[in-house]
């Protein structure tokens, strides 16, 4: 029965000749090879590619080795980690135990002083609102950054529901912000300071080693949502005087559903739960912990501990390969973001004269995004990009291009190349590209009313 | 120990590559060709047997995963074909002078 399958779908390729499109990639594998499934689909003649990956701070492909590592977890060892009376049980708590070490090792902690959490998104919630509330009776004001993710400033938008009195510091044109602001923002009742450590939309890193020595001499605690940065650069949350750090699986080659939050144990940081529950994970997070998502983010953590010094070099260099490429072959770009304090796998580039959105749809075979992807539903522009000062039409016209592990030196040159043709081509449209070479000054430019 | 011999780490090393040949996906069978030729060269001059055996399991157990992942993604694209590598589409736009060519590709995705 199989080899009826398998004839008939070899002699149904060998119907009408497809199109053929041209080169095909050394090493390409086009041909189905009998896996042993009697309902196999035979790819169509006319087959549709899938676009390259470049969008590596929405999220990450999962890296094999982690995989590996998760299935036996999904597959036989399915006990829950707090059952406590039989082997299941046993060795479901052993897996987490351990991956709650791998975790540690990688960010220079405790294992104690991790607790897993469904994300980094959980993880800042119990890091603003449980600390927040946690003091609430003496310390009434936290400070934030307006360039933080989405679910910090929400956060803090519902303490100031509370009660609580929040500052958003603003940040300077480079991204970064400035450290004698914050140290005027600090006051007597201040409980906590939350800068990310890189952006994921401009890629900028923050002093956090400037920011934690600040925050440990006025007594202030220092949370820092990592999920960009864990992983991708050394952070170790001694040397920084991080007091609490959330950490998300899928930024990392990790599964989705997953993350961790540290808690620093030594000066002790105090907590009011967010989820209650039968006091799992130290009482701060209850809820079964899901061993196999776990598992993988402790493999993810191991082999970005492992890989990071290697990847980070290989990053470096196909980002100024990108970077370069487009910069010499197009005028009017702009590199939002400081250049030397930043992450180099995080790019985002402002076209001038030429739309976004149309940029993304032009470069239909790349997968990249103009924004992060939480806020790419609306239409307005990103507010990151607002708060560093940019232009409402360079704001309009900025791609994030998203550098990882798996990307290649191939995939790099080709989003060059095609960006470079379609930034062209919509210029060449662009009836403001026009008055601009015909040397009219945009600003002066008075949009009439009829 | 025989298995740390010169032959056999050769050996390895070519399955290795062969083995990770066969991931249809263009971006894990690019890495792992990639990292598997890094690691191997970076350890090239290693004396110590104790920490070339130790590499050598690595590098086994590494290949086990190897073989028992590729499966899984072949299956995959069987289902959804993981065609990345577009460099034909590349000349094919480059060399066209009219905007509609562009637009001329396969059926969308479902």
């Amino acid at each position: 029965m199989l080899w009826r399958a398998v004839w008939r779908a070899a002699t149904r390729v060998a119907g009408p000749s497809p199109p053929r499109r041209g080169l095909r990639l050394r090493g390409l594998d086009q041909s189905p090879h009998p896996s042993g499934f009697s309902d196999v689909v035979p790819p169509t003649e006319e087959t549709v590619f899938r676009p390259l990956y470049m969008d590596v701070q929405a999220t990450t492909p999962m890296d094999p080795r982690v995989l590996d590592a998760m299935l036996p977890y999904l597959i036989n060892y399915y006990g829950n980690p707090h059952s406590r009376t039989h082997s299941y049980g046993w060795e479901s708590e052993a897996a987490v135990e351990h991956a709650r070490q791998q975790v540690a090792s990688l960010i220079g902690s405790d294992p104690r002083e991790i607790i897993f959490t469904s994300g980094a998104t959980e993880s800042n919630n119990i890091a603003i609102k449980g600390v927040a509330r946690f003091y609430k009776l003496r310390k009434k004001h936290v400070i934030t950054t307006q360039t933080e993710h989405k679910c910090v400033l929400d956060s803090c938008r519902s303490l100031e529901a509370e009660g609580f009195k929040v500052t958003y510091l603003p940040v300077q044109k480079n991204g970064i912000i400035d450290l004698k602001e914050l140290e005027a923002a600090i006051q007597p009742d201040t409980s906590l300071v939350s800068v990310m450590t890189v952006n994921n939309e401009i890629g900028v890193r923050q002093p956090i080693e400037d920011i934690g020595r600040i925050c440990s001499s006025r007594k202030v605690y220092f949370h820092t949502d990592a999920a960009q940065g864990v992983g991708k650069i050394p952070i170790n949350v001694n040397d920084m005087k991080i007091d609490l750090m959330s950490i998300s699986g899928h930024k990392i080659y990790g599964p989705k559903g997953v993350g961790a939050i540290f808690i620093r144990r030594r000066p002790r940081v105090r907590v009011e739960a967010v989820q209650s529950g039968g006091g799992q994970e130290r009482g701060m997070r209850s809820g079964t912990v899901p061993t196999p998502l776990v598992v993988g983010l402790g493999a993810a953590c191991e082999l970005a501990q492992e890989e990071m010094e290697n990847d980070h070099k290989r990053i470096s260099l196909l980002a100024e390969r990108l970077v370069e490429k487009i910069m010499s072959n197009l005028p009017d770009v702009v590199m939002n973001g400081d250049p030397v304090q930043h992450y180099p796998g995080c790019i985002n580039l402002s076209f001038a004269y030429v739309e976004g959105e149309s940029l993304l749809m032009a470069l239909k075979d790349v997968a990249l995004s103009s924004g992060s992807a939480c806020t790419s539903a609306s239409l307005e522009p990103s507010y990151v990009l607002r708060a560093i000062g940019t232009d409402e039409d360079l704001a309009h016209s900025s791609i994030r291009f998203g550098i990882g592990r798996f990307t290649t030196e191939e995939e790099v040159d080709y989003t060059a190349e095609k960006c470079i043709y379609h930034v062209k081509r919509l210029r060449e449209m662009s009836p403001l590209w026009e008055m601009v070479q015909d040397g009219i000054d945009l600003k002066t430019i008075k949009w009439t009313q009829h | 120990m025989a298995a740390s011999s010169r032959a056999q780490v050769l050996d390895l090393y070519r399955v290795m590559l062969r083995e990770s040949g066969k991931f249809t996906s263009y971006n894990y069978r690019t890495y792992a060709i990639r990292r598997i030729r890094e690691a191997f060269r970076e350890n090239k001059n290693v004396k110590d047997s104790a920490q070339i055996q130790m590499l050598v399991n690595k590098a086994k157990r590494n290949l086990e995963i190897i073989r028992r992942q590729v499966p899984w993604y072949s299956w995959m694209s069987q289902l959804h074909p993981i065609l990345v590598g577009q460099h034909s589409l590349l000349s094919t736009i480059l060399k066209s002078t009219v905007t509609t060519d562009l637009f001329k590709k396969g059926p969308d995705p479902p």
